[in-house]
């Protein structure tokens, strides 16, 4: 058994190596997406080319997130590869759907407020969320 | 479909964190399979077989 330790190597370290890169890569990113939001309040007021260097640093900080959890995703077994993809199938179907239904709310003024993109966004982490919880259980 | 995973595992007195270490995989995927919750793919399949020195069909039955 030691000699098949060995051989195996050390996947349960690879798996948390890309656990914290992606944690790293989306604290930044949400503290660039803050520095989006806030910047223009806080600091530099409406300077264009500030805002715009802003937004391609998030949008750059963004792409190294999807990276990053690419490679995560990759590092994991094939079972719980398979739980993910569940639950982003099912969290993209929903974002679709609910994404629909809440801007058809706001078109036909069911709604007394804009629909924001902000509302998809929770849709989508909620049910990822709930989904892979689901999910996990369903395997244990 | 049943396998006789947690046997083999008993008979080396191996935990699950050891076989899921020689597998590359996460102990709950072990765990899964043994439960016959999660079936493996073919290729984690034949490794499992490799590492027990066996033949697939003598580790795994296809009926449920």
């Amino acid at each position: 058994m030691n000699s098949n330790k060995r051989k195996s190597g050390d996947w349960e370290k690879r798996t948390r190596q890309k656990t914290v890169s992606l944690a790293v890569w989306t604290a930044l990113w949400v503290l660039s997406t803050a520095l989006v939001a806030f910047g223009h309040v806080l600091f530099w007021g409406s300077d264009d080319l500030i805002n715009v260097l802003v937004i391609l640093l998030n949008f750059s900080i963004g792409i190294g997130m999807i990276i990053a959890n690419i490679k995560h995703l990759r590092e994991m077994d094939e079972m719980v590869q398979k739980i993910h993809l569940e639950a982003m199938g099912v969290s993209l179907g929903l974002a679709v759907v609910g994404g629909i239904s809440y801007s058809m709310l706001d078109a036909t003024n069911v709604i007394p407020f804009d629909a924001k993109i902000a509302g998809v966004v929770a849709l989508i982490g909620i049910s990822y969320f709930i989904s892979l919880v689901i999910n996990l259980r369903r395997y244990k | 479909m049943k396998n006789r995973l947690k046997v083999l595992r008993a008979e080396r007195d191996w935990t699950q964190a050891d076989l899921a270490n020689a597998l590359d995989v996460s102990r709950q995927t072990v765990n899964a399979i043994e439960n016959g919750k999660y079936d493996p793919s073919l290729p984690l399949a034949f490794k499992i077989a490799k590492l027990f020195e066996k033949q697939i069909e003598e580790i795994f039955d296809e009926e449920e």
